[in-house]
Parts: structure tokens; C-alpha cells; sequence
């Protein structure tokens, strides 16, 4: 192979998928122009006002901020996906978490990391739990897990609304307030930028990582991921299919149980209908096909979408209509498809010309 | 050592005569079909200076063939040598990376194998791509359906099929559904899947690697049919006395290079062996072992049930001693890959199995393989193989647990594993990074005999294991079995392939439908015996 080589080809593989997910966003950005010039406003004026609010301190921090529970959601989801299990009940399960979780952490009293830290815990046993009620339902009657899933996302809303309104909504003011009760101090995550950027995105951060760890470098990484590409020979090589289902399941119904804490325990410092966000269970599947289910490309894309949400308001205000950052956000997702594939065929045809090329070489040396 | 398929072969049902094919060669053309530019006596097939590759590897190099028309033109070469990657270039499902393709004198791009059978280029793979639960007419039809008005005309099809398979000399109901037919039956469904397409010209990867003699003879007796009818036929094989038995021409690929196109006739077997592989070929000695009265595994009345039908394995006994090797003979699909499952633990079945003495009929598969089971599964792709994974991470599924520490994986470790079984068993790769999918079929079935026999297993349950491995590495392999076994392995054997299964076993066991129907030493199993009990047409009191 000593043939003349093209630039791309000196790349190692991990620029060559940064590049081409660049190029995703950029016809992404062409594609959507194009919607809005059809709609009658004019596309470059509206990126330039993305690019020069986003591009502010402030609104940084705040890209970084709206990522937390995007990665978060994205991990979760991309647990399932590396062993075909598609779990799109991420939205039930970590708005069942999340109150779960603000009604124990203002029911109890403990020192300031402690308190935090059993919060989290009950978060995401809450969300393991209600992700364990798909799993089972799997392995003992055989039913799909994404309808199990869809369907759980429902059930989800409903038995919250009843435990919310019957138990947990604090009616301390004679039933002004429509959340959980407050939680103490102690069991508050404070800002890292003041008012900004909350704790919890390191705590993401962390979370992106250990997903690294444990899918990528451990055994039972290596297990899910065999199961995933081949369940036959999985599981003629002995891993056990049920066993890897439910661990996959609880896995990322865990995870799932932490999207919503940034808000729980760094925010509002309580669960209410209105004060918790949602949308984020769905979202998740697209950072998670965006970043292609890898650790580093979840990060980048969680970044991305939050770039994306952050400008979203100062659209509005410059009489764009704000729901064109949710289609670029689509659009995206559609375009890294298709330019992905058009990278590795370019790559495959290179190799094939550089062998040819080789060859050519060889025959006139000889 | 080779002798024996040679015998079947002349002693079996139809005894392909090397002098009948030459009446093709002066036949005149019958299989003109007009076809605009062709003139009359074009060659079926012309292939000009192909070139083409991957990445770090010349899969073939200047290749030129021809191919005549109605003739059986066979293609010989080592494992990896690159028949494969000549024939999806044939085929278009890869665009070769220059070179020409000729088809009727016709000069061709195949940009899909769509284009290909376009042109009546068809081709059947070796692993069969038929859906279990539609019939025989689905399958077939299935993306070609004739319609009219958007229905499927079911019975004009059905009439078509049934002309064709005339033409190839079998019955077939087409109405059964695929999931109730034999390899053998399946393998036809195979072509006349792309004979309905209108195929002229039909390739055939590694036809006979699972077949039993008898099957062989069949298909090569519908074969011939075909090309008595003008048909031009294209086949891969490994077994090289049924190459020279049946074929108008040899075509020896070797490095990716054509070595040289021969007639049966000009070569011997050994001769042929030795174009493939540039020199003189290993001759296996046979051996024998001392069997020791240790019983590794035991297996007491296992049978596997389906519900409202015949058991898949029927009350099946036997003992393997440390230093054995039982062969199972039989056709495919009579009950030895249900056998292989159920022991392994895959497979719900009743009866009892242990093994050195330790009941596991209740114990799941890690557990069985804890105790010491290890299996080269009968289909290395399905079974066992991540075909997008490194080859190392290939390696490593099912001895994870051994390359791990405090829970994570020791990547160093477990590349040098896969790098050792690679050069312990000759798997041709440029390294242990390429995906599985880079590699030639005869060089994975390498990788994963060699990844069961590095678990240093008390039970071998080897499926095939040379199937797709070339002669030169089949000894090396059978090798790698013997020495395992003298010292101490406990071996069941399933094969097709009856030189191997009287060459290496100790004792020989022939299954039909599901049951054990006779047990014989290897020394009395003439290949006459062993078929007459393969099909049925003898049975014998245990
Ligand atoms: N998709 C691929 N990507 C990279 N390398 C490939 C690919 N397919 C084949 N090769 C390489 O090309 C060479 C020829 O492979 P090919 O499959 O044609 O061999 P073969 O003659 O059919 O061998 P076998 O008898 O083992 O089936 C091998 O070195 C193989 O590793
Ligand atoms: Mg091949």
C-alpha cells in the first residue's frame, strides 16, 4: 500500500467521524435554510442570531447546563441500544424518579454530601425500578420492550398524578404551591457559576464516563455488547441471555432515574408537574443516535442540542419562530445518518483505488 | 488417506465418467439464446485482468479466465486465496478495482447483482439465505413475484417452478414450508431461486462443504442436467477428488493470482494440491490413541421434543472416553445440531448428560462450559462469530472470564491470546484489529476452531470443523484434534465429510431422524455401509 494518499485518509478514524458529523450539521443548517426561506424569513439573518446570542458567556454556560439531562437521557438510552434493547420509556422512568426521589429527600434530614448522595441513590433505584417492570415483562411473557416501555410511560404519569395529588404535594399554604415539599439544605446541589451552571453537570459528566467504563472496558460490557451483535453466539458462548436483558434494563432505568435531578436537587429544590421539565426521555434518542451511542460523541451532541435549546428564546424575540431549533435538531439527526454512510463508502472506494494504484506501481516496477 | 470419497463416488448411484464431458465441449451451441451482440460460440463468461482489494490486502490480482459455455468450470485455491472475492466481483456485489467482465462476448458493469442477473448471472452462497417460515413457491418467488394487476399469480408460478425443477431432475413440493426441508433440499430451493430469475449462468460458493457423498451426487447429477440444457455452471470446492470427478475445467487461484486452468484429465489429485498450495502437500498419518476407561461424557436417553411431531433427537445414548473421539455420521438436519444444543445447554431436552461424571442435565450453558464443554459450532457466522468485531474481541467470546481482572477486561492480555491462536492455526490476516468480516470463510472457521481448541476443553463438541479449511490446513487442524485427544479430550465429531469422520474417530455413530440407528468401528464402516444407514434404506440392532 504505497500508494499516493489523499489528506482524509491520513486522518485517524475518530477525525474522519468528527469531520463528517460536522458536515451533518452544516446541511442540516442548508436544509433548514431553506425551510425557513420557504416560510418567508431569512435563514442567515436566523443563524446569525443563533450564533451571536449563543455564542455569549452566559449562554454557553447555559449550553452546558441544558446538556446535563440530555447526556444523562442520552446514556441511558444508549445502554439499551448496544444490545438491542430499545428502552423508550426513559421519559417515564425518570419523571417517576424524579418524584420519588424530591419526596424522600424532603421527608428525611442528613449532612449536607450524604443527604445529596442517598437522593441520588433513591433516583435511580426509583428509575431501575419502573425500567425492571419492561424487563420482566420481556423475559417472562416475550412482550416487545418498546411497546412495554411506550406503554409504562403512561402508567407513569398517571400513578404519579395520583400519588402527587393523594400524598405528596406540599400543602403546607393551604394548597398554593403545586410541587413536592421543599427540600432542606443539605440536600441542595449548589451552582458551580452562580445562578448558570449547577453541580449536577459534573455529575452527568461523571455518569458519561462511568457508561464508558462499564459498557467499553469491563466484562460485562464486552457481554452486552456481544449479546447486541449476535445473540446466538452469545449466548452458545454462554452468557445468559434473560440475565443480560434485565442487567441492561435496570442499567439504564438507573441512569434514566437521574435526568430529572438537576432540577429536582440543583433548581427548584422540589418535583411539581409544571416546574419538572419533560421531553427529555425523547430527546435522549436523538443525542444517543447522534453521538452514535459512544461516550465522547454523546457529550459533544448533548452540547450541540443545548446550544440549540439555549438560543431558543432570543429566536422568538427576533420574530423567528423558536420550534425551527427543534427541526434542525431533527434534521440533524437525519443527516449524520446519511452522511455517515456516504463517509465510509467514500473510504471503502479509496482503498479500493489506492489498491489499484498499487498495483499499477508494481507493474511498472517490475 | 483420500481415497474414500473417491470410492463413493464411483460406487454411488451415479458415477460421473471423466470422458462425459467432453461431448459438451464439442456440443454444438444450443444455449445461444440470440442475445443481441453475442456471437454464437462466445464464452459464457470472460473475466479480464481483474484486480481488487482491501484494506491492507490484494484480494485478487490480474485475474483472466474464461469460462465456456455449458460447461462445469470449478475453482480451486487455498483458503484465502480470493475465490470469494472473484465471485461477488461476478456477481456485482462488489465493483472489482479494474478489470473487465465479458458476458456472451459482451462486455459488462455490474453496478449491483441485480445487473448480474440481468445479464443471467446467478449465484447461491454458501450459506443459504432462505426464510424458514415461508413455502418453497414464497422463497422463490419471493422479489421476483409475477403479478398481475398487484396480485401474485401463485398458480402460474407455482406451474414455472415446477417446469423448472423438472428441468433439474428433482421433485419438490411447493408448498412445503423451507423450515421442514433437508440441507440437501434447501440447497435446491437455493437454485432454482436463481433459476427462476432466468439464470445462464449459475456460481455455486463451496456447494458440497456440508453435504453427505450421496447428496453430493445428487446435486452434481441436477447440475448436469442443467448444462446439458446449455446452462454454464461456476462452483468453489475444497474437496478436490469430487472437483476432479465431476468438472469440464480447473481454474487454481493462488495469492489472488490464476495459477492456471487445467482439465481433470491433464492432473491428479496431488498435483492439483500441489498448484494450490505451491508445494508438496502434509500426508496426515493416520494414528491410534490409547482410550482410557475414564467416561468424560455420559449421556443416558436424551431426547428433544417438539410438540405434535417427531422427536429431533430420540432417546440417544452413548459414553465418550478421555482419549476418544466418537464421529457422528449422518445427512445434515437428522438431528446433530439439535444433539450439539441440547448437550450444550442451549437446547431444552430430557434425559441425562454429565460430564467427568458430574450431572449438568439441568445446568445451564456457562455452567457446562465451567465443567469443560467446548463446541465448534456447524454454522461459524451465526453462531460464532461477531462479524463487525476485531478479530481479538472474536476471540475473547466465551473465555471473558478469563482475560478479565477486578471486572474489567485485560485488552493486552486478550490480544495476545487471539494473536497466538492466529499464528498457532494459520488464520491469514494482515492482524488482530481487522473485523471479522475481512476474513476469507476457510480463515474464520480457522479462528473460531482455533479460539475452542486454546479453551483446553475435557469435551470438544466439533461441528464440521474443517468445513471451508483447505487441504493443506485440514491436516493441520485434524492435527491440532489427535494431539489434543491423546491427551486425554473426549471428542464428538459431526461431519460430513467421511474421510475425516473414519480418519479421525475411534467409534462411529450414524444418526437418522433423530435416532442412533447403528454404532460401528471405523475399520468396518465402508462408505457403501455407512450410507446405506445414513438414509435410512439399513438399520441395525444396537
Ligand atoms: N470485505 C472484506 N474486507 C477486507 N478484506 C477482505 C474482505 N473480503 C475478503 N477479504 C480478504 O481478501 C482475501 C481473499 O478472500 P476470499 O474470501 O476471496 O478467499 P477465498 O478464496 O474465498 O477463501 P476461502 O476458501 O477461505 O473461502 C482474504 O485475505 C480476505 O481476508
Ligand atoms: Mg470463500
Amino acid at each position: 500500500m504505497t500508494g499516493k494518499r489523499n489528506v482524509i485518509d491520513t486522518l485517524p478514524r475518530p477525525v474522519v467521524t468528527l469531520l463528517s458529523s460536522l458536515v451533518a450539521v452544516l446541511l442540516a443548517l442548508a436544509i433548514c435554510g431553506v425551510l425557513l426561506l420557504v416560510t418567508g424569513k431569512d435563514p442567515l439573518a436566523a443563524y446569525r442570531t443563533i450564533l451571536e446570542t449563543g455564542l455569549t458567556g452566559n449562554k454557553l454556560l447555559e449550553m452546558l447546563k441544558r446538556s446535563t439531562p440530555l447526556m444523562l437521557s442520552a446514556s441511558a438510552v444508549a445502554i439499551g441500544f448496544k444490545m438491542n434493547l430499545f428502552n423508550i420509556g426513559v421519559e417515564g422512568q425518570y419523571l417517576f424518579a424524579a418524584l420519588i426521589a424530591a419526596e424522600f429527600a424532603s421527608r428525611i434530614s442528613a449532612p449536607p454530601v450524604l443527604h445529596v448522595l442517598l437522593t441520588l441513590v433513591v433516583a435511580s433505584a426509583a428509575g431501575a425500578f419502573w425500567a425492571s417492570i419492561a424487563a420482566m415483562l420481556k423475559i417472562t411473557r416475550g412482550i416487545n420492550e418498546v411497546i412495554s416501555t411506550i406503554m409504562l410511560n403512561f402508567i407513569s404519569l398517571s400513578v404519579m398524578q395520583w400519588l402527587f395529588d393523594n400524598y405528596m404535594r406540599d400543602d403546607s399554604d393551604g394548597g398554593l404551591r403545586v410541587t413536592t415539599t421543599e427540600i432542606a439544605p443539605s440536600g441542595q446541589v449548589p451552582d458551580i457559576v452562580d445562578g448558570r451552571l449547577n453541580g449536577m453537570w459534573l455529575v452527568a459528566l461523571f455518569v458519561v464516563f462511568c457508561y464508558w467504563l462499564i459498557v467499553f472496558r469491563s466484562k460485562f460490557g464486552f457481554r452486552l455488547r456481544s449479546s447486541g451483535l449476535n445473540s446466538t453466539a452469545a449466548q452458545t458462548s454462554g452468557i445468559a441471555a434473560n440475565r443480560m436483558i434485565v442487567v441492561a434494563m435496570l442499567l439504564s432505568g438507573a441512569i434514566a432515574g437521574l435526568v430529572a435531578m438537576q432540577s429536582v436537587v440543583g433548581e427548584e429544590y422540589a418535583y411539581g408537574p409544571q416546574a419538572t421539565p419533560t421531553g427529555f426521555g425523547f430527546a435522549g434518542i436523538a443525542v444517543a443516535l447522534l453521538g452514535r451511542n459512544h461516550p465522547v460523541g454523546i457529550v459533544v451532541a448533548a452540547m450541540l442540542f443545548g446550544f440549540l435549546d439555549s438560543t431558543s428564546a432570543v429566536l422568538q424575540l427576533s420574530g423567528i419562530p423558536n420550534s425551527i431549533v427543534k427541526v434542525i435538531q431533527a434534521v440533524v439527526v437525519i443527516t449524520v445518518v446519511i452522511v455517515n454512510e456516504a463517509t465510509s463508502r467514500y473510504m471503502n472506494h479509496r482503498t479500493a483505488e489506492q489498491t489499484a494504484a498499487a498495483l499499477r506501481a508494481d507493474k511498472v516496477g517490475t | 488417506m483420500r481415497c474414500g470419497c473417491v470410492a463413493l463416488c464411483r460406487g454411488g448411484v451415479t458415477v460421473p465418467q471423466r470422458g462425459w464431458v467432453w461431448q459438451y465441449l464439442s456440443m454444438p451451441d444450443s444455449a445461444a439464446n440470440g442475445s443481441a451482440s453475442a456471437n454464437g460460440t462466445a464464452p459464457a463468461v470472460e473475466l479480464h485482468n481483474i484486480s481488487k482489494g482491501f484494506p491492507g490486502v490484494v484480494a485478487n490480482r490480474d485475474i483472466s479466465m474464461t469460462v465456456e459455455r455449458g460447461t462445469i468450470h470449478a475453482i480451486v485455491g487455498e483458503n484465502g486465496a480470493g475465490k470469494s472475492t472473484l465471485m461477488k466481483t461476478l456477481y456485482g456485489l462488489h465493483q472489482p478495482d479494474s478489470g473487465t467482465i465479458a458476458v456472451n462476448g459482451t462486455e459488462v458493469e455490474f453496478g449491483s447483482p441485480s445487473d448480474a442477473i440481468d445479464s443471467g448471472i446467478g449465484m447461491v452462497h454458501q450459506h443459504f439465505m432462505l426464510a424458514d417460515n415461508l413455502t418453497v413457491l414464497e422463497n422463490i418467488i419471493l422479489g421476483a413475484e409475477p403479478a398481475t394487476g398487484g396480485v401474485i399469480d401463485s398458480r402460474e408460478a407455482a406451474r414455472q417452478i415446477t417446469e423448472l425443477a423438472r428441468s433439474l431432475g428433482v421433485e419438490i413440493d411447493v408448498n412445503s414450508p423451507v423450515a421442514e426441508l433437508g440441507v440437501g433440499q434447501r440447497q435446491r430451493v437455493e437454485i432454482l431461486k436463481v433459476l427462476y430469475r432466468g439464470a445462464k449462468t449459475l456460481i455455486l460458493d463451496e456447494p458440497t462443504a456440508v453435504l453427505v457423498p450421496q447428496e453430493v451426487d445428487e446435486l452434481f447429477e441436477n447440475l448436469r442436467r442443467l448444462v446439458d440444457a446449455g446452462t454454464t455452471v461456476l462452483f468453489i470446492s475444497h474437496k478436490l477428488d469430487e472437483v476432479l470427478a465431476v468438472s469440464n475445467r480447473i481454474t487454481v487461484i493462488r495469492q489472488g493470482t490464476t495459477v492456471g486452468t487445467v482439465t481433470p484429465a491433464e492432473v491428479t489429485r496431488r498435483q492439483l494440491a500441489e498448484m494450490m498450495v505451491g508445494s508438496d502437500l502434509p500426508q496426515p498419518e493416520p494414528r491410534t490413541s490409547e482410550v482410557s476407561d475414564r467416561v468424560r461424557l455420559e449421556v443416558k436417553n436424551l431426547s428433544v421434543s417438539r410438540p405434535g411431531r417427531r422427536d429431533l433427537v430420540h432417546d440417544v445414548s452413548f459414553a465418550i472416553h478421555s482419549g476418544e473421539i466418537l464421529g457422528v455420521a449422518g445427512v445434515e438436519g437428522n438431528g446433530q445440531f439439535e444433539l450439539c444444543s441440547a448437550l450444550l445447554g442451549r437446547e431444552h431436552s430430557n434425559g441425562t448428560v454429565a460430564i467427568d461424571g458430574k450431572d449438568v442435565s439441568h445446568a445451564s450453558v456457562r455452567d457446562r462450559k465451567n465443567a469443560g464443554i467446548a463446541y465448534v459450532p456447524f454454522d461459524r457466522q451465526r453462531e460464532g462469530l461477531m462479524l463487525t468485531s476485531s478479530l481479538w474481541e472474536n476471540n475473547l467470546l466465551g473465555q471473558e472470564e478469563k482475560f478479565t481482572k477486578y471486572g474489567f477486561v485485560n485488552v493486552a492480555a486478550a490480544r495476545a491470546a487471539c494473536r497466538e491462536v492466529i499464528s498457532r492455526f494459520g488464520v491469514l490476516t494482515p492482524n488482530e484489529d481487522v473485523p471479522a468480516f475481512a476474513l476469507s470463510g476457510g480463515n474464520q472457521q480457522k479462528l473460531v476452531v482455533g479460539r475452542t481448541m486454546s479453551m483446553n476443553p475435557a469435551v470438544l463438541l466439533a461441528a464440521h470443523p474443517t468445513r471451508g479449511i483447505d487441504v493443506g490446513a485440514q491436516a493441520a487442524v485434524w492435527e491440532e484434534i489427535r494431539t489434543a485427544r491423546d491427551a486425554g479430550l473426549a471428542v464428538l465429531l459431526v461431519s460430513a465429510d467421511l474421510e475425516e469422520l473414519l480418519g479421525l474417530s475411534d467409534r462411529v455413530i450414524v444418526m437418522f431422524e433423530g435416532s442412533v440407528v447403528a454404532e460401528l468401528s471405523p475399520r468396518d464402516a465402508t462408505p457403501e455401509l455407512l450410507g446405506s444407514y445414513m438414509t435410512g434404506a439399513k438399520v441395525a440392532a444396537r
